[in-house]
C-alpha cells in the first residue's frame, strides 16, 4: 500500500508554485498566461483532491491528528478542511486571472505569488506552534502585499499595496510581540505545551500572558479583516486587481480564522484562561458585534460595488467571529458552533469569490465601478448576471441558497450556547445586508442601461460557472460540508 | 418518485427555457409546462390517499429519506399528497400553463427569462405544496418569492421597482416572523420529544398534549400563543388579511398580467394553505381561544376589501381588492372548525384561484387591446370584443357567487359551515356580516361592467380596437370551463377535501 505524506495537499500547492516559477524563469518574457493558468489550476485541483481524499478516507480525523516535525505541524480534519477551501478558491482565482491579466507582463510572478500565499494559508491551518504560525502568516502576507500592488502603473493599486503593507507590518509586529510574551509566560511555543502551562496555572505571569493573548488576537483580526485591524481591507480590496481582491477576501480571511480557531482553542483553553481572568470569548463577542455592525452599516452607504463588497466582507468576518465568541468552557456545543463558522467560511469561499469575479468581469468589459454603471447588464449578459444574483442573495442569506444554511447553523449554534443577544444583532445586520446587496440586483435587472460590451472572456466565465455550481450545489450538498466541519471542530476540543 | 420527477423536470425546463432564444421562448415555455400539468392530472386520477397528511393519514405518492442533521433534528426529504394538497398542486400546474399562454401577447422583451422564471416559480410552488418536512417546505416557500420579485421588477408597470421591493420586504419579514414562531415552538417548546422536523411528527407531538415545555421564561400555554400569533401574522401577510394587505394592490397593479394571475391564483393560497397546516392543524386549541378575533378579522377583510374595491377606478385594482375580500371568506371558513367550514375554505382556495386568475387575465386581454384599465376611459367594449367581454361577464358572475359556478359552491359551503360553528361565538352574526360582502361585490362588479363594457363604444384612441387574438382568448375560455365544471360538480375535489379535513374538525355540524 502506498502511503502519501500527511502534508501532501500543502506540498502540492508549494510544488505548483515552484513549477510556475520554473516555467517563468525559462520563458520570462512570455505574456501568454495559458500554460501558467494550466499549471496553477491543475496543481490546485490536485491539492483539493488530495485534501478531499484524506478527509473522506478519515486520515487525520483521529482526535489528535497527525503531528509532524517535532509537533510543529499537525494535520487533522480542520487543516484539511481549510486546505480544501484554499485550493478551491485558488482554482477559481487562477482561472479568472487568465483573462483579467491577459497580455500583461510578469504573469509568472502573479501566479507564483498567489500559489505561495495559498501554500502559506494551508500551513497556517496546520500550524501547531506559534513559530510555525508566524512564519506561515508571513508567507501569506508578503506575497499578498505584492499581489495587491501588482498593477504597478495603476495609482490605486500601488497605493492600496502600500497601505496594506504598512498596516500589515504593524500587525505582524504586534503578533510576534504577543508570541514572545506568551513564550515568556509559558516557556513554550508549541500550542499543546502552552495549553498545559495554562492548565497548571500561570501564577504571577498571568498579566504577561493576558497581554500576549490580546496581541495574538490582534494578528488574527488583521488577517480576518475584523475590527480593530479592518481599515486596510476596503482600500486594499478596492485598489487591488479584482481577482486578487477575491483571493484576499475569501482565502486570506479564512486563513486568519484558521489561525484564530487553532491557536485559541488548542493553545489557550478557555476554562483555565477564563478563570485566570483572560476571558477571550468575551473579547471576541465584542469584536464580533463591532465588526458586523461596522461592516454592514458602512457597506450600506457605498456608491461603488467593489467597495460595498469589501465592507460586506468585513461584516461576514463579524458573523464568523461568532464561532469563537460563542465558545464556553467545557460546553458540548463548542464543536457545533465552530464547525458552523468553518462551514460558513467554506460557502463564503464560493459566493464571495464569485461576486468579486463578476466585478473582475465588469472591469474586463470596461464597465464602470458604481452601482449605476451596472444598469441593464442582466439583459445584455444574462448568464453572468444570474450568477451574480445568486452570489448576492446567497451572501445576504436568502433562504434557498447556501449562505442561508451556513448562517442558520451558525446562529442556531450561538443560540444553543445562550448568546441570544448576539444572534439578534446578527439577524438585524443580515437583514440590513439584503438592502445593499439587492441594490446591485436592481441595477442588473430592473434598470435600463446601454453598454458596449465586446469580447467573451471564456476563462472568467468558466470561473464564474464553477463558483455558481459550488454555490448552488451547496444547497443539496450542505449536509456533508457541515458534518465534516463540525466533526473536525469537535476534534479540536477533545 | 413522481412528485420528485415533476419538480426536477420543471427546474430543468426552467433552465432550458432560460437558454433558448427569445423568439421561441413562449412556445418552448408553454410546451414544457404541459409536462407537469399532465403529470399532476395523472396523479389526480391515481390519487389513493386518505385522511389528513399531518394526523397520520395515508399519503399518496410518498417519498421519505434523510438529508442531514440540524442541531439534533433530522432533516428529511419528505413529500406526499393528501386531499388538501392535491387540488392545490393541480391548480398550480393548470394556472401556470394558462398564464404562460396568456403572456404571449403582453410580454415583448426578454421572453426567455420571463418564461424561465415562470417555470422556476412553478417548480418551487409544486415543492411547497408537496413538502412535509418543515425545512424543505421553508426552502421552497422562500424560493417562490424570488421569481415573483423579478417578474414584477423587470416586466412590471411604471412603479415596478417600488412594488417589487415592497412585495419582497413585506413577505420576507413575514416569513422571518413565521420562522421564529415555528422554531420557538419546536426547538424551544417540544425540545427532545421530536427528533425530526417533519410536519406530521410535529403536529402529532403537539396533539398528544402535555409535552410542550416552557421556554425562555414563557409558560407552555403562553409559548403556544406566541408561536401561534407569530405564524398567524406571518401567513396573514401572504393571504393577505386586512390590515396587512397594503403590499397587494401595488404588486398587482404593477405586475404584468401573467404574474398577477399567478400571484392571485396560487401565491395567495400559500398563506391560507400554511395557516390550515400550521395554525389550525397544529394548534387548534389556541385557534379556538382566539376564534372571535380571527372570525372578526375574516369578516373585516371581506367587508373592507369589498368597500375598497368599490372606490377604485382601475379595473386591475378592483380585482386586486376583491381578492382581499374573497380570502376573508377562507379565513372565516377555517376558523369555523366545522366540516363544511374548513372543507369549504379549502374548496374556495381552488375556486378563487381559478376565478381571480380568469378576472386578471380578462383585464389583461382588455388592456392589451385598449392600453388602458381605467373605468372612466372606455365604454361599450362589448361591441368590439364580444367573446372576451362575454367571458369577463361570466367570470364576474362567478365572483358574485352565481350558482353552478365554483365561487358559489365555495362560498355556500363556507356560509353553511360558519353558520353552524360552535367555535366562533355568535357565529350567525359573523356569517351574516360576511354574507353582506357579496352584495358589495355585486355592486362594484356590476357598476364597473356597466360603465366599461356596455353602452355605445367610446375610447379616446388613435389605434384600432378589435377582437383579441385566439391565444389570448383560449386560456380565458378554458378557465371559464373549469370554473363551471367545479361549480356543477364540486365533488371533483370536495370529496377528497372532506376526507382530508375530517380529523381536524369538531366544532359542530
Amino acid at each position: 500500500m502506498v502511503t502519501a505524506p500527511p502534508l501532501t495537499p500543502t506540498f502540492l500547492l508549494g510544488l505548483t508554485a515552484l513549477a510556475v516559477l520554473t516555467y517563468d524563469s525559462v520563458w520570462p518574457d512570455s505574456t501568454d498566461g495559458s500554460v501558467l493558468t494550466g499549471i496553477s489550476v491543475v496543481g490546485s485541483l490536485a491539492s483539493l483532491a488530495a485534501a478531499g481524499w484524506f478527509l473522506t478516507a478519515g486520515t487525520g480525523l483521529a482526535t489528535d491528528g497527525v503531528s509532524l516535525y517535532a509537533d510543529a505541524v499537525v494535520v487533522d480534519g480542520m487543516s484539511l478542511f481549510f486546505t480544501a477551501l484554499f485550493a478551491a478558491v485558488t482554482i477559481l482565482v487562477s482561472l479568472a486571472s487568465f483573462d483579467y491579466f491577459a497580455g500583461k507582463e510578469n504573469q509568472g510572478e502573479l501566479f507564483g505569488l498567489m500559489l505561495l500565499a495559498a501554500t502559506g494559508m494551508s500551513l497556517i491551518a496546520s500550524a501547531n506552534s506559534l513559530a510555525t504560525a508566524f512564519v506561515a502568516l508571513e508567507l501569506v502576507s508578503l506575497p499578498s502585499y505584492a499581489l495587491v500592488a501588482f498593477l504597478k502603473n495603476d495609482r490605486g493599486s500601488s497605493e492600496a499595496g502600500l497601505k496594506y503593507f504598512l498596516i500589515g507590518a504593524l500587525s505582524s509586529a504586534i503578533f510576534v510581540f504577543g508570541v514572545s510574551l506568551i513564550y515568556a509566560a509559558t516557556g513554550s511555543l508549541l500550542l499543546p505545551d502552552i495549553a498545559a502551562a495554562f492548565e497548571s496555572g500561570l501564577g504571577d505571569r498571568v498579566g504577561i500572558a493576558g497581554v500576549g493573548v490580546l496581541m495574538v488576537a490582534g494578528g488574527v483580526a488583521f488577517k480576518a479583516a475584523a475590527v480593530p485591524f479592518h481599515f486596510w481591507a476596503p482600500e486594499a480590496y478596492e485598489g487591488a486587481p479584482a481577482p486578487v481582491s477575491a483571493f484576499l477576501s475569501s482565502a486570506s480571511k479564512a486563513a486568519g480564522f484558521a489561525l484564530g480557531f487553532r491557536v485559541f482553542v488548542v493553545g489557550f483553553p478557555l476554562g483555565p484562561a477564563a478563570s485566570a481572568g483572560i476571558d477571550w470569548a468575551l473579547l471576541f463577542q465584542v469584536l464580533a458585534v463591532a465588526t458586523m455592525v461596522l461592516g454592514n452599516f458602512a457597506a450600506a452607504t457605498q456608491d461603488e460595488v467593489k467597495r460595498m463588497l469589501a465592507y460586506s466582507s468585513i461584516g461576514h468576518a463579524g458573523y464568523v467571529l461568532i464561532g469563537l465568541a460563542a465558545l464556553s468552557a467545557e460546553a458540548a456545543t463548542n464543536g457545533d458552533v465552530m464547525g458552523a463558522a468553518m462551514a460558513h467560511l467554506f460557502v463564503y469561499g464560493f459566493m464571495n469569490t464569485g461576486a468579486f469575479l463578476f466585478v473582475a468581469l465588469a472591469e474586463n468589459w470596461g464597465v464602470g465601478r458604481r452601482f449605476e454603471d451596472y444598469n441593464g447588464l442582466g439583459a445584455e449578459k444574462p448568464f453572468a448576471a444570474v450568477a451574480m444574483t445568486a452570489f448576492l442573495f446567497s451572501l445576504a442569506g436568502v433562504p434557498p441558497l447556501g449562505g442561508f444554511f451556513s448562517k442558520l447553523f451558525l446562529f442556531a449554534g450561538a443560540v444553543e450556547a445562550g448568546l441570544w443577544w448576539l444572534v439578534v444583532i446578527a439577524v438585524i445586520n443580515s437583514s440590513l445586508s439584503l438592502f445593499y446587496y439587492s441594490r446591485v440586483v436592481r441595477a442588473l435587472w430592473f434598470e435600463e442601461g446601454e453598454h458596449d460590451l465586446s469580447g467573451a472572456p471564456t476563462a472568467l466565465y468558466a470561473a464564474l460557472a464553477v463558483a455558481l455550481v459550488g454555490t448552488v450545489l451547496l444547497l443539496p450538498g450542505f449536509g456533508p460540508v457541515i458534518e465534516t466541519a463540525q466533526e473536525a471542530a469537535t476534534a479540536l476540543f477533545a | 418518485m413522481i412528485i420528485e420527477t415533476l419538480i426536477g423536470f420543471t427546474f430543468v425546463a426552467a433552465l432550458l427555457t432560460f437558454l433558448v432564444p427569445d423568439e421561441v421562448a413562449n412556445r418552448v415555455g408553454a410546451a414544457l409546462s404541459l409536462v407537469p400539468l399532465v403529470g399532476t392530472l395523472w396523479m389526480w386520477t391515481q390519487f389513493d390517499g386518505s385522511g389528513n397528511a399531518l394526523t397520520g393519514g395515508t399519503l399518496a405518492f410518498e417519498t421519505q429519506f434523510d438529508l442531514f442533521a440540524l442541531s439534533g433534528y433530522q432533516v428529511q426529504w419528505f413529500t406526499g399528497l393528501d386531499g388538501i394538497s392535491l387540488p392545490l398542486v393541480v391548480l398550480t400546474a393548470f394556472l401556470t400553463t394558462l398564464a404562460i399562454v396568456s403572456a404571449w401577447t403582453p410580454i415583448d422583451s426578454r421572453q426567455s427569462q420571463f418564461y424561465g422564471l415562470m417555470l422556476f416559480m412553478e417548480a418551487n410552488l409544486l415543492g411547497m405544496f408537496t413538502a412535509l418536512d418543515f425545512f424543505v417546505w421553508f426552502v421552497f416557500w422562500e424560493a417562490t418569492l424570488l421569481p415573483m420579485y423579478f417578474l414584477i421588477g423587470v416586466w412590471g408597470g411604471p412603479r415596478r421597482k417600488y412594488a417589487a421591493i415592497k412585495f419582497f420586504v413585506y413577505t420576507n419579514v413575514a416569513s422571518l416572523l413565521m420562522f421564529v414562531g415555528f422554531v420557538a415552538l419546536t426547538f424551544g417548546g417540544l425540545g427532545d420529544s421530536i427528533d425530526t422536523l417533519s410536519l406530521p411528527e410535529v403536529a402529532m407531538a403537539l396533539d398528544a398534549g402535555g409535552n410542550v415545555s416552557s421556554f425562555m421564561g414563557l409558560a407552555p400555554g403562553t409559548l403556544k400563543l406566541v408561536a401561534f400569533l407569530a405564524m398567524f401574522v406571518g401567513f396573514a401577510v401572504k393571504v393577505p388579511v386586512a390590515p396587512l394587505h397594503t403590499w397587494l394592490p401595488d404588486a398587482h397593479v404593477e405586475a404584468p398580467t401573467p404574474a398577477s394571475v399567478m400571484l392571485a391564483g396560487v401565491l395567495l393560497k400559500m398563506g391560507t394553505y400554511a395557516m390550515l397546516r400550521f395554525n389550525f392543524t397544529m394548534l387548534p386549541d389556541v385557534a379556538s381561544d382566539l376564534a372571535i378575533l380571527i372570525a372578526a378579522l375574516g369578516a373585516f377583510s371581506v367587508i373592507y376589501g369589498a368597500i375598497l374595491a368599490l372606490a377604485q377606478e382601475d379595473l386591475k385594482r378592483i380585482v386586486a381588492y376583491s381578492s382581499v375580500s374573497s380570502m376573508g371568506y377562507v379565513l372565516l371558513g377555517l376558523i369555523a372548525f366545522t366540516e363544511f367550514g374548513v372543507a369549504g375554505a379549502t374548496f374556495q382556495m381552488i375556486a378563487h384561484g381559478l376565478i381571480s386568475g380568469l378576472m386578471f387575465m380578462a383585464v389583461g386581454v382588455i388592456y392589451n387591446t385598449t392600453h388602458t384599465r381605467m373605468v372612466g376611459d372606455m365604454s361599450g367594449l362589448a361591441d368590439r370584443m364580444p367573446v372576451t367581454v362575454g367571458i369577463f361577464v361570466a367570470g364576474a358572475f362567478g365572483y358574485m357567487g352565481l350558482p353552478l359556478m365554483a365561487g358559489f359552491a365555495g362560498e355556500y359551503f363556507i356560509f353553511v359551515g360558519s353558520f353552524h360553528s360552535t367555535v366562533i361565538p355568535s357565529a350567525p352574526l359573523f356569517t351574516a356580516a360576511a354574507m353582506f360582502g357579496i352584495v358589495i361585490v355585486a355592486g362594484y362588479l356590476l357598476l364597473a361592467m356597466q360603465r366599461t363594457l356596455f353602452g355605445p363604444f367610446s375610447l379616446d384612441a388613435d389605434y384600432e380596437v378589435g377582437a383579441a387574438p385566439f391565444h389570448d382568448v383560449a386560456p380565458l375560455a378554458v378557465l371559464l370551463l373549469a370554473v363551471i365544471a367545479l361549480g356543477v360538480a364540486p365533488d371533483l375535489f370536495f370529496d377528497m377535501i372532506l376526507n382530508a379535513i375530517a380529523p381536524l374538525v369538531g366544532g359542530g355540524a
